[in-house]
């Protein structure tokens, strides 16, 4: 009796094996020869390499999409960002190019953001991002009605920071936020946000189609004099560009309020710090 | 039907042991594999990385080797740690990783020492990693930029360095060369810069740099021997594959790109992030001179970079609280992709997905089933 309940278990092993279906890649038999090394060859660029596919669409996950979407998550933060609240692009879902010739190139994008610090979804919106033609070299343009924005609310965490700085009896400053660990003190996260805001200005006017912006640090702040209601402070901010992988220095000053959001009153770009060649390196011993 | 509820329930027992078995990672402490208590979710300096790469080789001789093959600028040691079992003459099928070949990616390092912890915890227990570390030898180099990535240390000023430490060549005033510039791979022909100030500087001509000789002369002299290249590099959370140049393009193509998207589903299944998948001029930005693509020139048939955690938040400061989710996730990558590799070396299989594990999981249930019958 056991026999035909074994041969099901034959049969449902089987079965099991078919299911978990391999994946046969289309073309591509096993290559007979791995290890001819291949020349240098001149290939036509095949369509899908290309960032630009037909009618102006583009790749969502190649890098003109990419880089158009990052400047919306500048733009949103100057607009939206505060000590509490920092918006990073999650994803691009969809995007097309169109050029306008000498007025610049324009890109449509559909992309999913997320509110870090909350960790809120803000779902799905459309952008629009202008990169002026070769002439004009201004800010690019961008524009993006978001209605995910509008569930954020962090009006009281705002106050309480700007009731307790503004009473302060000593200004706050700070430095390397975050340090080497990419550790950040908790009381210090909030004007790291605030930095990332500000820093967002200078992020947004300095983009273009050839860069890609993040801010890597907060080099150094100091808190100056409450002035008509607004906090002020001076930063000294570090990006990074991912495309000349280069750290760029930033001085800010920034005036901030929870009615008033966040403005960059002054910026200065710094030249690169001369090297340093501390004796530290020489070895001791090989090891 | 007494002797068949027996069977059936017998079965079910062995089935739930079995699955048990199969389980790998995550859930168990970090600490074990190597009981001297090394901090693996903390970022540790050449030093530390030293002495641990002794101990693991001392600790686990049966299993583990190191060599040094070759010099940094400043005179240190390059060292990789081989991992494999069995006879030491026979010239074994391998795979390479390093890690650390930009200073200031600190979670590579990290990676490469996680990486081998996982590798000493399981390859008991793990019947395929046995299997794997039986064919194939792991070259694993936990930190390839040694002066980079000890001048990273020396303060926060220091802490954004990437290139190497040569000293600056005539005419120019800066320190350093970008190592993955500077391969014998399109050499110097795009996504480079001339100006040795700047942090992608070639160097003076293809392998000047003497840690990138170093790689070039090892993998070099084996690459009928080896089956995968890996790079682990951070940030942006993107696996790479050639060639930088954007007009060339692998012959390999396909089979790079699905199975670069199946490891990146393997790597998003552990903590839901993202990794796009794509030869760097398509999702990142054209380059030359990467140790990626000479790999791949050099006919090494798969070679990936990895750029780990995050997207930007914290760039290359990644915090020490993501340490640990960061390399799960990246473990669970590379060894999809090493898997993979060794299947269609030693098993003629070129199957993606969870085919592999899932074969394992039936085979079991067969084998179950069978020892049953015989036992009842």
């Amino acid at each position: 009796m056991s026999r035909p309940l074994c041969a099901l278990w034959v049969f449902m092993v089987l079965l099991g094996d078919r299911l978990a279906s391999p994946y046969r890649p289309e073309t591509e038999p096993l290559d007979p020869e791995p290890h001819e090394a291949n020349s240098i060859v001149e290939l036509e660029v095949p369509p899908e390499l290309d960032g630009t596919m037909s009618d102006g669409e583009l790749v969502p996950h190649h890098y003109p999409a990419q880089r158009a979407a990052k400047v919306v998550q500048h733009y949103l933060n100057t607009r939206h960002g505060s000590p509490y609240r920092w918006i990073e692009l999650h994803r691009v879902n969809k995007a097309s190019l169109e050029d306008l010739g000498q007025a610049g190139k324009k890109y449509y994008l559909e992309i999913s953001l997320k509110e870090v610090i909350s960790n809120t979804d803000l779902g799905q919106c459309s952008a629009e991002v202008l990169f002026s033609g070769e002439q004009d070299q201004g800010a690019p343009q961008v524009q993006c009605p978001c209605e995910g924005l509008q569930k954020l609310n962090t009006t009281a965490e705002e106050e309480a920071l700007f009731q307790r700085l503004n009473s302060s009896a000593t200004p706050l400053s700070g430095s390397n936020i975050p340090d080497s660990y990419g550790h950040i003190a908790p009381e210090m996260k909030p004007l790291w946000h605030l930095g990332a805001a500000a820093a967002s200005f200078v992020m947004l006017k300095e983009s273009n189609e050839s860069t890609l912006y993040n801010m890597a640090q907060v080099a150094n702040i100091t808190q100056l004099e409450t002035e008509n209601g607004q906090l002020r402070f001076k930063y000294h901010v570090l990006l990074h560009d991912m495309i000349s992988q280069e750290i760029l220095h930033w001085k800010l000053l920034v005036s901030w309020s929870p009615a008033g959001g966040v403005s960059v009153l002054q910026t200065e770009g710094q030249p690169k710090p001369a090297e340093s060649t501390p004796e530290d390196t020489a070895p001791t011993s090989a090891s | 039907m007494r002797k068949d509820d027996i069977m059936i329930a017998a079965g079910l027992a062995f089935l739930i042991l079995c699955v048990q078995n199969i389980d790998c990672t995550s859930d168990k402490s970090m600490q074990e594999g190597t009981p001297w208590n090394y901090d693996y979710t903390r970022y540790h300096p050449v030093s530390e990385i030293s002495d641990w790469m002794e101990r693991v080789v001392t600790d686990n001789p049966e299993l583990v080797s190191s060599s040094v093959y070759g010099e940094t600028f400043e005179g240190r040691n390059i060292t990789y740690l081989k991992i494999g079992l069995g006879s030491e003459e026979v010239q074994k099928k391998a795979i390479w990783m390093d890690c650390g070949i930009h200073a200031r990616e600190w979670i590579a390092p990290a990676f490469c020492q996680w990486f081998v912890k996982e590798i000493l915890l399981h390859y008991k227990t793990d019947k395929k990693l046995n299997e794997m570390l039986k064919n194939m030898d792991l070259y694993v180099t936990p930190v390839l930029n040694v002066d980079g990535y000890m001048y990273s240390w020396i303060n926060e000023s220091t802490r954004l360095w990437r290139k190497s430490r040569s000293t600056p060549p005539e005419g120019c005033t800066c320190h350093g060369v970008d190592l993955n510039r500077n391969f014998n791979a399109n050499w110097g022909t795009v996504g480079v810069s001339r100006d040795c100030c700047h942090n992608t500087y070639c160097g003076s001509g293809p392998v000047s740099e003497k840690e990138a000789q170093a790689v070039t002369q090892f993998v070099g002299s084996r690459v009928d021997q080896i089956l995968c290249f890996l790079t682990i590099h951070s940030a942006g959370q993107l696996l790479l594959l050639p060639y930088g140049h954007p007009h060339i393009s692998a012959p390999n193509y396909d089979e790079l790109m699905a199975v670069g998207r199946a490891a990146a589903k393997a790597m998003k299944a552990v903590h839901g992030m993202d990794y796009r998948v794509g030869t760097s001029p398509d999702i990142l930005y054209p380059n030359s001179g990467s140790s990626r693509d000479w790999a791949r020139l050099m006919g090494i048939p798969f070679s990936y970079t990895f750029e780990l955690r995050d997207k930007g938040e914290f760039g290359h400061l990644l915090p020490e609280e993501q340490i640990q989710p960061a390399c799960e996730e990246a473990f669970e990558g590379a060894l999809f992709i090493i898997t993979y590799v060794h299947d269609k070396a030693f098993h003629n299989r070129t199957e993606i997905g969870a085919a592999s594990v899932a074969r394992a999981f039936w085979a079991t249930v067969l084998g179950s089933c069978l020892a049953t019958m015989y036992l009842l």
